[in-house]
């Protein structure tokens, strides 16, 4: 049995299952990043719940060693939410891709972000769908052409800033072609009491030959290297967020330490609700009502 | 002769209507009458018309009679709309001069100055719907004294003043009936002695249910006519740590469920049927992942929105087989306020020794009628956990598989953090472990434990009700809130010198295939009556046992069924 003194290595990560993942995709770098980050932070394996989507993404916590609950296309962070309210013990992380979190999840992630539940979603951006060979995403640069979009596509979203008008308590972006910064922001994600949206850009070296890992390695810039940024001012985060193209920061975009959802029920600090056991008897006052 | 009385209270949205039912109602109950209460609102906050009935009586009744004794009338409309239901002898209490149009006049009509006697007595012409209640109370010549406990009660909240405005305004009602009409011919209604009973609807008693059962995470999106399920439990629950979160849509309510239970605690969301809908992708994953989850599905009438606020039986076929994949979940009907409050109990623990969505399946009929019911004996209510893992266990437990195949289909259930082992489960197909897989065997094998487990659940059931009756022409069946009409259709038939036998279904699935053809065997022509369109009871029952009804009684307006609808109906079919 694993004792508290015990230093939890990044071995205790190591998963067995056979990888399903292209080579040269993107998500390698996250799930290195992922593992660095849950070392440095201490945590053991039985203490982390991950609740994916569908999606490559959706496959990732099968890659590593922790609780899993891999959820319906676009619907972790509800599934998530309820967990963490039910036993606040655990560290919780959901994972989705783009289409996931942006498309299908769209609704849940606005609510979610807007709740402020102390969870982190990482959201794998690699710009297109790849587990459905190739489609547009929401984030899709305009004018890239695909199979179901031979005109190009028409929209482009840009998450960041809905994240920002939703009052994401944490919202950052990484790049999986920076291992060292992004399990940074995990890290930081998951110390952060609140919803912490953690966007990485992924490059997806089998559909997306436009966004490759070149492209964004030569246009990502770190925020936490400008010196005159300031991360809680939420109009400055705007603009930020809205940045893409020849530039396109990475880092901590914004910040609003604010109540959780979890203060407001009640929950907090108490024992998990899942351990309290219920004795019919206590609900006669309530039956007396009727009388 | 046995009291059994009608009353109709109608008017506007907003006049209080369902507030005076309730009063009366109450009030009925406490001098030892078994009431029910139904309502009939439009899908508005003001104007329109709606009406509440009361009927009372010495024995328990759960249906309306379509004979009104007393009409108590606040606007012309209930009494344009009520007159042809009037049984001959009886009365309609109005404020003549206030009423608009409509016809007024007649032997029959007791005039009082409703308004007037609110404002004098109450302070306030708005009370004139409490002045009325006292009329009534004074006309049937019952104890005043259990109307003001019930007002005390009601309005206690709002403070000691409105309580004896209320009171006063009552009084005022009470003693001019009791002055103007003591010559009159009308119903006798004697208090009977002190009672046990308690009076509730069918949601509050499933929310109860849950409750008791320990649930401890709901999650709902607000849709008639399961909302106050989810309010009950959000006011109530604060005692009790179990937290209500409003989802943003019926998807997340349901995800939210799965996600709580798969954490470890019982959890449960309710709805309608378009709400359902946007559920039923988290159902087929409920069944996918092995995952408890108890889903109150109140019916009103559809395709679409439908009648929002009325009544229909027409999801059963979806709640059976709603969702991809082909899957089976247990689907529960309770027949009353009673069964309602139990077989939640029931579907929590079916859940959770099954590992599997349960449908506790109602419709608007039994969501907000108010019916007097046995008190419910808590120490009956046992929560069964099924096979979970000890925290003992737990703690040494390696290599746990969350999916185990077992015999029985049964995997013990360890929870996230009872010890150091995970919890790994999947929506994709998934070998023991929990681990996605593509292989066809673990599939095959995979599959087969999940149907297995469901092998001995009918042990778990309650047999259907079921009344034989001697050389008996025919069976009525029914399923969910209609027993009470059809249970009262046969004795009406019985009194009219014709036997029926009732089979009557609480669980469409597991369908009681033994019950339903031992009850056949007794009286094979079969009378199924439904409240839908499409027959969708007898086509079941067709599917399960090869059995064809004889003919189906159909309702598909909105409104339920009487048992005078029904026997006249069957008297149609058979003549």
């Amino acid at each position: 049995m694993v004792t508290a003194s015990d230093k939890v290595k990044v071995e205790d990560y190591a998963s067995t299952s056979a990888v399903a993942w292209c080579p040269g995709c993107g998500n390698f770098g996250i799930l290195r990043a992922m593992k660095k980050a849950l070392v440095e932070l201490q945590l053991r394996p039985h203490q982390v719940l991950m609740v994916s989507g569908i999606g490559q993404a959706g496959k990732f916590p099968h890659y590593l060693q922790c609780n899993v609950l891999n959820e319906l296309h676009g619907r972790p962070i509800p599934a998530a939410t309820a967990a963490k309210i039910v036993n606040t013990e655990l560290t919780v992380i959901a994972i989705s891709g783009d289409g996931d979190a942006y498309g299908e999840g769209g609704n849940h992630l606005v609510h979610a972000m807007n709740r402020n539940v102390d969870m982190t979603y990482m959201v794998h951006n690699n710009q297109v769908y790849a587990l459905t060979r190739g489609q547009a995403c929401p984030t899709t640069d305009l004018g890239f052409t695909t199979t179901m979009n031979p005109n190009g596509a028409w929209v482009s979203l840009r998450p960041l800033a809905l994240a920002v008008a939703c009052d994401c308590s944490f919202v950052a972006r990484g790049f999986a072609g920076d291992g060292e910064h992004l399990a940074m922001l995990i890290q930081m994600a998951i110390r952060h009491k609140g919803f912490a949206l953690v966007e990485v850009l992924q490059p997806c070296p089998t559909f997306n030959h436009r966004n490759t890992f070149q492209w964004y390695s030569q246009r990502v810039y770190k925020l936490d290297e400008a010196k005159d940024y300031d991360p809680k001012d939420r109009g400055a985060a705007f603009n930020k967020a809205l940045e893409w193209g020849d530039r396109i920061p990475i880092g901590l975009i914004y910040r609003n330490d604010r109540p959780l959802f979890e203060d407001y029920l009640g929950v907090t600090g108490k024992v998990p609700l899942v351990r309290e056991k219920t004795d019919p008897l206590q609900f006669e006052s309530l039956i007396d009502e009727f009388k | 002769m046995a009291v059994d009385i009608s009353f109709v209270v109608g008017g506007e949205a907003g006049q209080g209507i369902q507030s005076m039912s309730f009063v009366l109602g109450k009030t009925l109950m406490r001098g030892g009458y078994e009431v029910l209460i139904t309502q009939d609102f439009e899908s508005r906050i003001r104007g329109g018309h709606s009406f509440a009935r009361v009927r009372a009586a010495e024995r328990h009744i759960q249906a309306t009679s379509e004979k009104i004794d007393i009409l108590i009338a606040l606007n012309a409309e209930t009494i344009d709309l009520h007159k042809g239901e009037m049984d001959a002898a009886g009365l309609v209490i109005c404020d003549r001069g206030k009423l608009k149009t409509g016809d007024k006049n007649g032997d029959n009509f007791l005039d009082i100055p409703l308004e007037r006697l609110a404002a004098e007595k109450g302070g306030d012409r708005l009370m004139s719907n409490i002045v009325t209640i006292g009329a009534v109370v004074g006309l049937i010549n019952y104890d005043f004294g259990l109307l003001a406990d019930v007002l005390g009660e009601e309005f206690g909240r709002h403070g000691d003043k409105t309580v004896e405005g209320n009171r006063a305004a009552a009084r005022a009602g009470y003693e001019y009936a009791s002055q103007h009409f003591a010559d009159r011919t009308s119903p006798r209604v004697a208090p009977r002695g002190p009672t046990e009973k308690i009076m509730m609807t069918g949601n509050e008693a499933v929310a109860l249910g849950a409750m008791v059962a320990g649930c401890k995470f709901v999650s709902g999106y607000p849709m008639t006519p399961t909302t106050s399920i989810l309010e009950y439990i959000a006011e109530k629950g604060r005692r009790f740590n179990i937290p209500v979160v409003q989802a943003e849509d019926e998807i997340s309510a349901a995800n939210m469920v799965v996600g709580a239970a798969y954490a470890g605690a019982r959890a449960m969301t309710a709805t309608s049927g378009g709400g359902f809908c946007l559920m039923v992708e988290a159902l087929s994953l409920a069944a996918m992942t092995e995952t408890p989850m108890v889903v109150v599905l109140g019916q009103r009438p559809g395709p679409a929105i439908g009648l929002p606020t009325r009544t229909e039986q027409s999801d059963l076929e979806f709640a059976l087989y709603g969702g991809h994949g082909g899957f089976r979940r247990p689907v529960l009907a309770p027949s009353g306020v009673a069964e309602a409050f139990w077989l939640t109990v029931k579907a929590f623990n079916i859940a959770e020794k099954y590992q599997t969505p349960v449908i506790l399946i109602t419709d608007h009929d039994l969501a907000d009628c108010y019916n007097t019911v046995e008190r419910f004996d808590l120490k009956k209510a046992k929560v069964d956990r099924g096979q979970t893992i000890s925290d003992e266990e737990a703690a040494s437990l390696t290599n746990y598989k969350r999916h185990l195949i077992t015999e029985s289909g049964i995997s013990p259930r360890a929870l996230p953090m009872q010890g150091n082992s995970l919890v790994v489960t999947d929506s994709d197909e998934h070998d023991e472990e929990g681990h996605m897989i593509e292989d066809a065997e673990t599939r095959t094998r995979m599959v087969l434990k999940r149907q297995r487990k469901f092998d001995r659940l009918q042990d778990d059931m309650d047999e259907p009700t079921i009344t034989l009756r001697p050389n008996s022409e025919f069976t009525l069946i029914g399923w969910g809130s209609t027993y009470g009409a059809i249970k009262e259709a046969a004795e009406l038939l019985e009194a009219d010198g014709i036997a029926a036998s009732v089979l009557h279904l609480n669980a469409l699935w597991p369908f009681p295939v033994d019950a339903v053809t031992r009850a056949l065997a007794h009286s094979p022509k079969a009378f199924v009556i439904e409240s839908n369109a499409t027959g969708q009871l007898a086509r079941l029952m067709r599917a399960e046992t090869g059995i064809k009804a004889h003919k189906s009684i159909l309702k598909f307006d909105g409104r339920s069924f009487s048992p005078q609808y029904i026997v006249n109906s069957l008297k149609k079919e058979v003549s």
